[in-house]
């Protein structure tokens, strides 16, 4: 299984990267820039997302909004910022894929001279409207923030979250806006990908009408913090308008595509993902005193963590669940997982792989994992060997992963509770800071 | 402005033509139909060896009876905690075993049961399906251990507000109506359910005589009718009639609140009951939702998120079901804005059936987003399957999606207008909002449609 593909570089540092895939009239455009909220810096996070909004506000050749064009081609289109980098996307009927590299060169080359006052006001007012939306209006909403802030260390770039605090947004001024652009916006630190209804050298020369004279930027060095440590364990606790408490809890772990990113990627499906988990099957199918559980292997460029959490039926208390899921890692660390397990691993890992080719754009599509694989690995061919690290993940490998990166106390424990009870929190915690 | 750059062959002064599409077939359905009933559906989907199946049994929660809301869901629920040996863990682990993932999902007018599988486990993963469909083992010890989660499932939404909202609104709009819930139910219906209920349910609704399979990618018409005769043997009978809905609707408040202290955002529903699936204004209603609200660069959003910076997205959308189902204009808005944000909306929908009829720019952008990346819609198997099943939930012709841009291409700006007119009635508008009282009921009292009614969440929840 792989994704065929092309891989030009243009001389200002642009990567284009083609994809064949005639079934559907379609393709996808896709432009991964390499930078996220792991390139702002304390006291101005919030800022490379903010940044991924004004990019939908025109630029300079149409100075209007980003939208109707492409949506009045018939494209879906979208746009996404995390710690490491922002996608954004169009899928276009095939026809009007000139259309589409006609917008992304423009708002790549030519956004700053269309760059206003007002629409970055408006953006930071939409953005902290997102923030509200999604973090503060939503019950445990503010849990990531409290977790990566205690995982990782103030001048660690994981420190924050991608939306940013909201003193930063607030303070955020329009030059900081142009510096960025300068900064991170340009071919050299970018990858464009087309997949789907395209002939690969017609493809390739209207990508040079469009973007061979984009001027390169300087170059982006990578973000190269010492690496995070924990000592002991830290209980932190979060009061929220929530009707059950809930317990985070994290370890650190490697980044992604490094050795043990697979197999804990394995081992957190293994332990909290779906009803053929071991904590599932424990606290929530047969002692009943979870209402669910969940885990995530969240491996980013330059490091990971592990997260389990489970929510507590009414009558128990978060120490049990904490209690499980240590003893479950330790027995996962000292018997590994069964054969069983081992052998649906494989297979799930073949079949989501398969379901990934299905789809030439949008968010996680062909056109995205290409990118994601140049830009992270600087190999667009990695797909076979991203599988490989599943299927040739052991009852060894597995084992030997979760006794070096779980099987200890250096990890963070956060007790989300209702407002009012925090006698509901693990014993010894402390009270988490966010805004 | 400086002078546009790029290639001599290319010019910044203007945007590219977009040339003319390939033209989108829809492909060939192939159908059969078993001796129970079941009507097994195919398609040969291209690309990657997976093949996608969906079951669907055209009752939803509107099918629970008064007084039993949110049985249709438990019973969907309990399809999959256990047949014959198998327990509930069992059976997710044979699943695993060959790849993939149940996923089961309920509306008001459906069930679906669906898995994707590499097309070398179709077999198997059918036979689980199949399994739970027409043998689930329906154990007390599992029903309540599942009403129990389902109960604390609904506890926690108290706190979601979007939520609240939605369950709030559907209340307010149908009252005692099969739509008047979310399949969910509420605590105190769910609480009263026994196993019994579920196996009644199970035994008189979740039958095969009108139900579909469907299956869709690298698959043979007669290997899957042979596979699905097997598995479904012995599942038999007619689902029973659906609830019929009584004959008067609920006059809700003009603005109702239900109270949320210190919310920083107010969730919105603006709406009322509007059209059914086989109104024959659908297409041109879906043109003069897409002017209105349901695109980014709709009037809706571009006013609330665009120009006023009120919300991270409001958009509207009629809800076409097999009964009437409802219009509602949706956002969460800062909760300082809440009234204007109420005005706002209330404006655009009254606009938009005369006052302000639409530009010749908003239609043409308005039928180009509907029709001209049709062909997105039916790039993989699961989509095409998901296609396949509004066909057979609403009856609708095979050529119905063949059919569908050319229908949509000829809605004209005077029609958007006049199904408008037909269809959204300002003075029956019904707001609701999820917010902060104290802060913004004041401002909605000041809106010319009467006192904020407060909602309590012990009526809906």
């Amino acid at each position: 299984m792989n994704i065929p593909f092309t891989k030009h570089t243009l001389a200002n540092g642009l990567d284009v990267l083609l994809h064949e895939d005639r079934d559907c009239p379609i393709v996808a455009v896709n432009v991964w820039y390499h930078v996220g909220s792991k390139n702002e810096q304390p006291g101005r996070t919030g800022f490379a997302h903010l940044f991924e909004h004004l990019m939908f506000e025109g630029s300079e050749h149409h100075d209007k909004g980003y939208f109707p064009p492409l949506q009045g081609a018939g494209a879906s289109l979208n746009g996404s910022t995390n710690a490491d980098r922002t996608n954004y996307w169009e899928v276009v009927p095939s026809n009007a894929l000139e259309l589409a590299l006609w917008m992304e060169s423009d708002r790549m080359g030519f956004l700053l001279p269309a760059l206003t006052d007002a629409k970055f006001t408006n953006q930071r007012d939409v953005v902290l409207n997102e923030r509200r939306q999604n973090y503060e209006n939503r019950p445990y909403g503010l849990a990531p923030m409290a977790m990566v802030a205690a995982l990782f260390p103030p001048d660690h770039p994981y420190h924050w979250t991608t939306i940013g605090d909201v003193a930063d947004l607030r303070a955020a001024k329009l030059d900081d806006v142009r510096q960025f652009f300068s900064t991170y916006y340009h071919p050299a630190n970018a990858s464009l990908a087309l997949a789907g209804d395209i002939d690969s050298a017609e493809a390739l020369e209207l990508v040079r009408a469009y973007f061979d004279d984009l001027p390169p930027g300087p170059r982006v060095g990578p973000v190269t913090p010492a690496n995070p440590t924990l000592s002991s364990e830290t209980r932190l606790l979060l009061e929220d308008r929530v009707e059950l408490p809930r317990v985070y809890v994290s370890w650190l772990t490697p980044p992604m595509f490094a050795d043990g990113d697979a197999d804990l990627d394995l081992a957190a499906d293994m332990l909290a993902n779906g009803k053929t988990s071991r904590l599932y099957r424990r606290l929530v199918f047969e002692q009943q005193i979870a209402t669910d559980v969940s885990a995530a292997q969240n491996s980013r460029e330059i490091a990971g963590f592990l997260q389990l959490a489970a929510t507590a039926a009414p009558g128990h208390a978060l120490s049990e669940l904490e209690r499980a899921m240590v003893e479950e890692v330790a027995r996962l660390a000292e018997e590994g997982p069964t054969d069983d397990e081992l052998e649906r691993a494989r297979v799930q890992a073949e079949t989501q792989f398969a379901f990934r080719l299905q789809t030439v754009g949008g968010f996680g599509g062909k056109s995205d994992q290409l990118n994601a694989y140049n830009t992270f690995v600087g190999d667009p061919a990695f797909f076979d060997r991203d599988l490989a690290r599943y299927q040739e993940a052991t009852r060894d490998s597995l084992m030997d992963r979760v006794r070096r990166f779980l099987n200890h106390n250096r990890r963070v424990a956060l007790s989300v509770v209702p407002r009012g009870r925090v006698d509901l929190a693990l014993a010894g915690s402390a009270g988490a800071v966010v805004s | 402005m400086t002078p546009p750059r790029g290639a001599p062959n290319v010019s910044r002064l203007r945007l590219p033509e977009v040339g003319a599409a390939r033209p989108f077939r829809f492909p060939a359905i192939e159908k059969s139909s078993l001796d129970n009933g079941l009507r097994v559906w195919t398609v040969r989907h291209p690309g990657v060896p997976v093949v996608a199946m969906m079951l669907l049994v055209r009752r939803g929660s509107a099918a629970d009876p008064p007084g039993k809301e949110g049985l249709a869901a438990i019973a969907l629920d309990m399809l999959d905690e256990g047949s014959g040996g198998r327990s509930a863990i069992e059976m997710h682990e044979a699943l695993a075993r060959v790849g993939t993932r149940l996923d089961s999902d309920i509306g008001p007018d459906a069930t679906v049961l669906s898995v994707s599988a590499l097309s070398r486990f179709v077999e198997p993963a059918l036979g689980i399906v199949a399994d739970m469909a027409a043998r689930p083992a329906l154990l007390e010890s599992d029903f309540l251990r599942v009403r129990q989660l389902r109960l604390h499932r609904l506890k926690q939404l108290r706190d979601v507000a979007g939520a609240v909202a939605d369950r709030a609104f559907v209340r307010l709009l149908y009252g005692s109506h099969p739509y008047g819930h979310t399949p969910l139910g509420n605590e105190r219906t769910l609480s009263a359910l026994t196993v019994d209920d579920v196996r009644a349910f199970h035994a008189e609704t979740l039958r095969p005589s009108d139900a579909t399979l469907v299956a869709v990618g690298e698959c043979e018409h007669d290997m899957m009718r042979r596979v699905a005769a097997g598995a479904f043997s012995g599942w038999i009978g007619a689902p029973a009639r659906d609830v019929a809905p009584p004959a008067d609707m609920p006059v809700p408040a003009r603005v109702n609140v239900v109270a949320r202290a210190g919310a920083p955002q107010s969730e919105l529903r603006i709406g009322h009951v509007a059209a059914s699936r086989h109104t024959p204004d659908y297409h041109a209603l879906l043109v003069a939702n897409a002017v209105l609200g349901g695109l980014f660069v709709s009037r809706v959003n571009l006013n609330l998120r665009e120009d006023k910076g009120f919300t991270y997205g409001a958009f509207t959308g009629f809800d076409f079901r097999r009964l009437p189902g409802p219009f509602a204009l949706y956002g969460s808005v800062d909760t300082a804005a809440t009234a204007r944000a109420v005005e706002e909306s209330l404006a655009e929908i009254a606009a938009i059936r005369g006052p302000r009829p639409p530009t010749p720019a908003e239609m043409s952008l308005a039928v180009a987003g509907l029709t001209r990346g049709y062909a997105r819609n039916f790039e993989t198997a699961e989509q095409v399957a998901r296609a396949l099943m509004q066909l057979a939930l609403y009856d609708l012709p095979d050529d119905y999606f063949a059919e569908f841009v050319p229908r949509v291409e000829c809605v004209t700006a005077d029609e958007v207008t006049t199904v408008a007119a037909r269809h959204l009635e300002p003075d029956r508008l019904t707001t609701l909002v999820v917010g902060d009282f104290e802060r913004i009921g004041g401002d909605l009292a000041h809106l010319g449609l009467g006192e904020p009614v407060l909602i309590p969440l012990e009526a809906f929840c």
